[in-house]
């Protein structure tokens, strides 16, 4: 049966968010509501105690609330920026809860901790956050126990109600029965009474050959339906009363601030409202936006730059290797004496590689709204790192965090940009409405030049490597990592040593290697680096998936049986690696000639291995790629379809920063302003992508970013096969490479 | 200044300047949301509306160009192409984000009304416009062929 063709399973819908909701309201308006059934569940070492709502002493999580007229409604902790945490998450609890599909709603939690927190940032809930591709790993047993408490105390009310045995109710699709006596009842039936059943302490959960929702196939999308039909509400959609919209004109620099501005110009324009000063430069506030616009367009600003950051890509470049020369560096992982190895070694190669600065560029740019009064400040957003935005408004508005709201609302993507230390796009927001004093809601809205030209970027890398293979085919493998530290603003510290987001799936860590050196050395540049989809790995696996290959080459053998041979301690690569061959028909001799080659990659990253085949045809200096085979292996496939689609997108997206994307600097003033020269992947540019998904019976690791880092690479290989000319720096430059490889 | 124009069927009057765009006049100025910005250039398509049946980048039109014109946004899509995509979309959980997707819905509603029966390069022609940095082209093309196939079954093609 497909299920997406009943009208039951369509049904499924998605619950206006419950904005703003603290504890204490949730429990009124459940009280109002009807009680209903509010569930919490509660963390080791606090008491349960009876009510459906848990004492307030202790840990609260509430993350599952049955109404009485059947809907069940999950909060989700984590933003929805299009990787499908809403549908992950709902599924989790639907299934220990076995709930019918078409019953379940989900609403975005509030900012909120510990409840709310991320437990995989903080096993204590301290920061509530989406990233690291961590949502369905740290909700699922969190999410599961919640969905099997609350089938408990319903089963419970209904044994009270029936007088009789619980072991004897069963309940499938929402519908609870005791088939000995033929008696039934909804969950909504079932809510006023179990919401005054004692939380159980324990529960038991489900084996997983019992699911029956987790894994399906066709399970349809939460948000598919207000996003095919121009409903769903974005930041950039919120319209409040009396609201009005700003942009910001900021340094051309990064680390510039304002001297002198003259807005005269500017408040000429109809429909501005106010011109003001905020730390990260002007602001100009209209009626609407074009307005804001035209007037941010007539302002004249002198900017001081005396602490600015001025060096162009080449001077970077050019310092980042003469650090890659010298001896500052901090040893990240290390075995065995590479030295020796490499001076032993049969076949050597030293290459550097160069990797740009990259922007996230999310097609919904940064945007956010603010409310302000005296004692509140209310914000909406496709909000990613609650904790740290709270924090950093209360700052620039001077409240405490607890009087910062925060929506959060769904994300027009974010690839990370929206989660930074310095909240850039929240502060700015909040700052407008402060100096204009809260006298109205205000929009603040990036342009895309703003979006490409103010980024926090993935940061601009130098490897410097040495690897060989010895004639038993041991690999020895040395490299330098220069590169900024993203950690560095952390605001609870830096790294006391490497930045492991600097280094992170290194060949150390991802190939059983004896005589290994990973050093890394931060150039300390003023340009503003962040997590870009899949973090260290993007350019750690290019670099390690290239020199492999070409160790293989010249060992002469095979890449992908190469590979295995040193994945024998890493089963899960294996895997991965083996089902793509097998699925692309590797041991099949590839068709040469015509410009066509096949490159392979694999690599491991948020617990999840994902290898790719990919099929490239060459025409002059044009690479197209036109087909890649993904396996992948993430645990038990929470909802596979969704699965299929992350690997799909990580390709598209690894395949643009492959190709075209990088932001170049010139006297420290970024090149690249929107898509005609930051270019990205078109509908024409996607290969033909298929995903293979690893059966698995091992807790969900995962899916949002592990298939950035092979695309890369096995590209790379794959021009290689065809050209025999290596990519040794990003974006591919296949003229270049053919110039340089002659030379 | 006051323009009028039809927008999804209803007269609409707007006291704008004449070179604000068409999208902060839908959207800004009449509620109208599902339109999205994405780069104001006519780069990236998020902004696609339909001006007397033709997808138009909406960013970069001025009001003055579109006075007296009807406009269809994603909120008035109704025609049995536009239905016949949107429920594609669904079906095949396209979207993820969702951000671009109504401009996607445009461009090929727009498609399937001047060809009925498209191959993958008349894809690429119509759709190349449209930017979704969550890639999901493969099941835009995988939709629009649905689509494409529904709208035929039911002989609206």
């Amino acid at each position: 049966m497909d299920f997406r063709n009943s009208e039951s399973w369509t049904a499924a819908r998605r619950r206006a968010a419950a904005p703003g909701m603290t504890r204490r309201q949730f429990v009124k308006v459940t009280t109002v509501a009807g009680a209903g059934l509010t569930l919490g569940i509660v963390l080791p070492g606090c008491s349960p105690k009876s009510g459906g709502i848990v004492a307030r002493s202790g840990i609260v999580m509430p993350f599952v609330h049955i109404d009485p007229d059947d809907t069940v409604t999950v909060i989700c902790k984590h933003l929805e920026a299009g990787q499908g945490v809403w549908t992950g998450l709902t599924a989790i609890v639907a299934e220990e809860l076995d709930a019918a599909w078409s019953q379940m709603h989900v609403a975005d939690a509030p900012a909120k901790v510990p409840m709310y927190g991320n437990l995989a940032f903080n096993p204590k809930g301290l920061v509530q956050g989406t990233g690291g591709s961590t949502s369905v790993a740290n909700s699922w047993m969190q999410l599961r126990q919640a969905g099997a408490t609350a089938r408990t105390m319903l089963v419970r009310a209904a044994a009270k109600r029936w007088h009789v045995a619980p072991e004897n109710i069963t309940v499938k699709e929402g519908v609870v029965s005791h088939p000995a006596s033929g008696r039934k009842a909804s969950f909504g039936e079932l809510a006023d009474g179990a919401a005054r059943m004692p939380v159980p302490p324990h529960v038991k959960l489900k084996d997983p050959d019992q699911f029956t929702l987790i894994g399906r196939r066709d399970l349809p999308r939460l948000d598919a339906r207000d996003k095919s039909e121009g409903k769903e509400r974005y930041a950039i959609d919120v319209m409040l009363p009396g609201m009005m919209t700003a942009v910001v004109l900021r340094s051309p620099r990064f680390g510039g601030k304002v001297k002198s501005f003259d807005a005269s110009k500017a408040k000429a324009v109809q429909g501005v409202v106010d011109v003001v000063e905020i730390p990260s430069g002007v602001a100009v506030v209209g009626r609407d936006t074009w307005s804001a616009k035209k007037g941010r367009d007539l302002l004249a600003v002198s900017w001081d730059d005396s602490t600015a950051e001025k060096r162009g890509t080449a001077q970077l470049v050019e310092d980042f290797r003469r650090l890659a020369s010298s001896k500052e560096a901090l040893t990240a992982a290390e075995r065995g004496n590479v030295d020796t190895a490499l001076e032993h070694a049969q076949k050597r190669i030293e290459a550097d590689f160069e990797f740009p600065y990259l922007a996230h560029a999310p097609m919904e740019t940064l945007t956010a709204v603010c409310r302000l009064s005296q004692d509140a400040c209310e914000i909406w957003a496709g909000c990613q790192f609650q904790t740290v935005d709270q924090a950093n408004a209360a700052k620039v508005t001077g409240l405490k965090p607890h009087q910062v709201s925060i929506n959060t609302l769904a994300a027009g993507g974010t690839f990370g940009r929206r989660a930074n230390f310095e909240s850039d796009y929240i502060v700015e927001v909040a700052s407008i409405a402060k100096a204009t004093g809260g006298r109205y809601p205000v929009r603040l809205i990036w342009t895309r030049e703003d979006d490409v030209q103010h980024g926090k970027y993935r940061p601009l890398n130098l490897h410097r490597i040495a690897a060989g293979v010895s004639r038993e085919g041991k690999v020895a493998y040395r490299q330098r990592v220069v590169g900024q530290s993203i950690m560095a603003g952390a605001p609870w510290g830096g790294p006391k040593g490497v930045d492991p987001s600097a280094v992170e799936g290194n060949a150390a860590e991802e190939y059983d290697l004896e005589q290994v050196s990973i050093t890394w050395s931060d150039p300390k540049a003023g340009i503003p680096v962040l997590w870009w989809r899949s973090v260290g790995h993007t350019h750690m696996a290019f670099s390690k998936e290239v020199i492999i290959d070409e160790l293989a080459e010249a060992a002469g053998q095979d890449p992908v049986a190469f590979r295995l041979a040193l994945l024998t301690g890493h089963p899960r690569q294996a895997g991965v690696l083996k089902l793509a061959a097998e699925k692309a028909g590797w041991d099949k001799p590839f068709p040469r000639g015509k410009g066509r080659g096949r490159g392979v990659a694999v690599h491991h990253s948020f617990n999840t291995a994902v290898a790719q085949v990919a099929e490239v045809t060459i025409s002059g200096n044009d690479i197209r790629v036109d087909r890649v085979v993904c396996a992948v292996d993430c645990g038990i496939a929470v909802t596979p379809e969704i699965i299929e689609a992350q690997m799909q997108s990580a390709i598209g997206y690894g395949l643009s920063a492959a190709l075209w994307g990088a932001i170049t600097l010139t006297e420290g003033r970024v090149d690249q302003t929107n898509f005609d020269n930051y270019r990205v992947a078109r509908i024409n540019e996607m290969p033909k992508v298929e995903v293979y998904i690893v059966p698995s019976t091992a807790a969900p690791t995962g899916v949002g970013e592990p298939g950035t880092p092979p695309i890369a690479p096995a590209v790379a290989n794959a021009v290689r096969a065809a050209t025999g000319i290596r990519i040794r720096r990003l974006p591919f430059d296949l003229a270049a490479a053919r110039r340089e490889q002659r030379a | 200044m006051s323009i009028e124009l039809t927008v999804n069927g209803q007269v609409r009057r707007l006291e704008a300047e004449p070179d604000m765009p068409l999208l902060w006049a839908l959207r800004d100025h009449l509620a109208l949301t599902g339109t999205k910005f994405g780069c104001g250039m006519s780069l990236c398509g998020a902004c696609t509306v339909h001006v007397e049946g033709q997808p138009t980048r909406s960013c970069i039109t001025p009001l003055a160009a579109v006075a007296g014109k009807h406009i269809t946004t994603i909120e008035g899509l109704a025609t049995a192409a536009g239905r016949a995509v949107q429920r594609a979309w669904i079906e095949l959980n396209v979207p993820q984000c969702g951000y671009c997707q109504s401009g996607q819905i445009m461009s090929a509603a727009a498609l399937l009304s001047s060809k009925p029966h498209p191959s993958d390069a008349d894809i690429d022609g119509a759709m190349a416009g449209n930017i979704c940095r969550c890639a999901t082209y493969v099941r835009i093309r995988q939709a629009i062929h649905r689509a494409a196939e529904t709208l035929a079954a039911s002989g609206a093609g």
